[in-house]
């Protein structure tokens, strides 16, 4: 009873649910939160998801409901902690030699919009087609493309504004 | 036939490896033409990187045991002698609730009370007594869900609602009114699934001074499990013989509706 999961395909997907929560939060204890809240969810409800579907996409939906559900609630009553709380402390190793440093990736990303921010993260960090992010997120493809298209602009403008930004060969 | 220009989606698909073949070498060819193009598919390459350096290490964290193996955290921990303590009142409550003080010895009472607000004892008492009847088991029914609604409300003095239970498999059988601690009023909604398991939702005026707590759980006389918890305007208890990881499952379902 103790191990039956240790083998099981969840488990494999754990890691990048923590990575995506992390980077789409900035902070270590609500994406931690977040993670958990959705596991619980998932493991209790495995037997809803559909044999042969794409379970990295089916658990990553689970945690994106959750996400707006607690945003939604949060903006309903001001007086609780917004789960968008940022927490922007920037680790100092050694930067690029352009705007775009390990440094400043976090403030320039939680300066961004948030569905603007989940398409860029979704699609440069954990590599999900077009299609998979808009069916987590529950948009088309072409609205996943344009958030897509800003969201990345938006950082470019960002970042090359404090830094010159290096010309490509 | 001229091919379609390159535009935006193709300079991210190709940064991202889902442009297809074919596409693929318009798109180099625009790049090799523009700089512009170029310098801005380069950055969407360089922050893909930069999110990757940035976060992977996350990836190779050692997954902490309560996510294979889910515990609510912020459960009271019950010890066994305050599920006696517990149990021991609870069996007084099914005698009358409001002649606890008479059937069970102060010392006890004080003991508990001191640890765990009444309302989950409350609850349970009621759903010994309702959910074992067979031929009365509510006294408004889910065919006149509006009036039950309306007048559970009114009584009340705040907007209740039955929550929707069905894609857990329970229907609403319908829900009464019934005496709360100090005078108050209680309404309690029933739900039955096709086995004949029922459970009944509890809620009362939250007389509280806290807002929101967590969920906390309680093993009852008669073996009724109980999750109860605050949300503003009430205090809410779930209650049934299930096994606690199941209701635990219907309990966030119920807390998600009434808190919307």
């Amino acid at each position: 009873m103790a191990d039956d999961r240790q083998d099981h395909p969840i488990i494999a997907q754990i890691p990048h649910l923590r990575r995506y929560a992390r980077a789409l939060l900035g902070d270590a204890v609500l994406a931690e939160d977040l993670v958990q809240d959705c596991l619980e969810r998932a493991w209790s409800r495995f037997h809803l998801w559909r044999e042969g579907s794409n379970l990295r996409t089916w658990l990553f939906t689970i945690m994106h409901n959750l996400h707006a559900n607690a945003a939604r609630n949060a903006a309903r009553r001001p007086q609780t902690v917004s789960i968008d709380a940022y927490g922007l402390s920037a680790p100092t190793r050694a930067a690029q030699e352009d705007g775009l440093t390990l440094a400043s990736i976090d403030a320039a990303l939680a300066a961004l919009p948030e569905e603007q921010r989940q398409v860029v993260l979704l699609i440069g960090l954990e590599e999900m087609s077009y299609r998979d992010a808009a069916s987590v997120l529950g948009v088309p493809v072409g609205t996943v493309m344009s958030r897509l298209h800003r969201g990345r602009e938006r950082l470019r403008h960002a970042l090359a504004g404090g830094a010159t930004l290096r010309r490509v060969k | 036939m001229t091919p379609r220009p390159v535009d935006d989606a193709d300079l991210h698909a190709y940064v991202d490896g889902q442009l297809d073949p074919a596409r693929r070498a318009a798109v180099e060819k625009w790049l090799a033409e523009s700089p512009e193009a170029a310098s801005h598919t380069a950055f969407y390459a360089r922050l893909n990187e930069t999110l990757h350096r940035r976060f992977d290490p996350i990836l190779d964290d050692p997954i902490p045991p309560t996510m294979i193996r889910p515990r609510r955290r912020r459960l009271l921990p019950w010890s066994d002698s305050m599920i006696v303590a517990a149990s021991f009142l609870a069996a007084g409550l099914v005698g009358g609730w409001f002649a606890r003080g008479a059937l069970v010895a102060p010392a006890v009472v004080e003991r508990v009370v001191a640890i765990a607000p009444p309302l989950e004892m409350q609850a349970a008492t009621a759903h010994a007594v309702y959910a074992a009847e067979v031929r009365h088991p509510v006294e408004v029914g889910a065919d006149e869900e509006a009036h039950l609604v309306r007048w559970l409300s009114n009584r009340l003095g705040h907007t209740v609602k039955a929550p929707r239970l069905e894609t857990l498999g329970y229907r609403l059988m319908g829900g009464r009114l019934l005496p709360a601690a100090s005078g108050g009023v209680a309404a309690q909604f029933m739900y039955e699934d096709t086995r004949g398991v029922r459970i009944t939702l509890f809620l009362r005026n939250n007389d509280s001074d806290q807002d929101e707590t967590a969920f906390r759980f309680a093993v009852e006389e008669n073996g009724v499990n109980v999750f109860y918890w605050i949300d503003r305007s009430f205090g809410c208890a779930l209650s049934a013989t299930l096994p606690r990881e199941e209701l635990l499952m219907v309990a966030r379902e119920v807390y998600e509706q009434i808190s919307d």
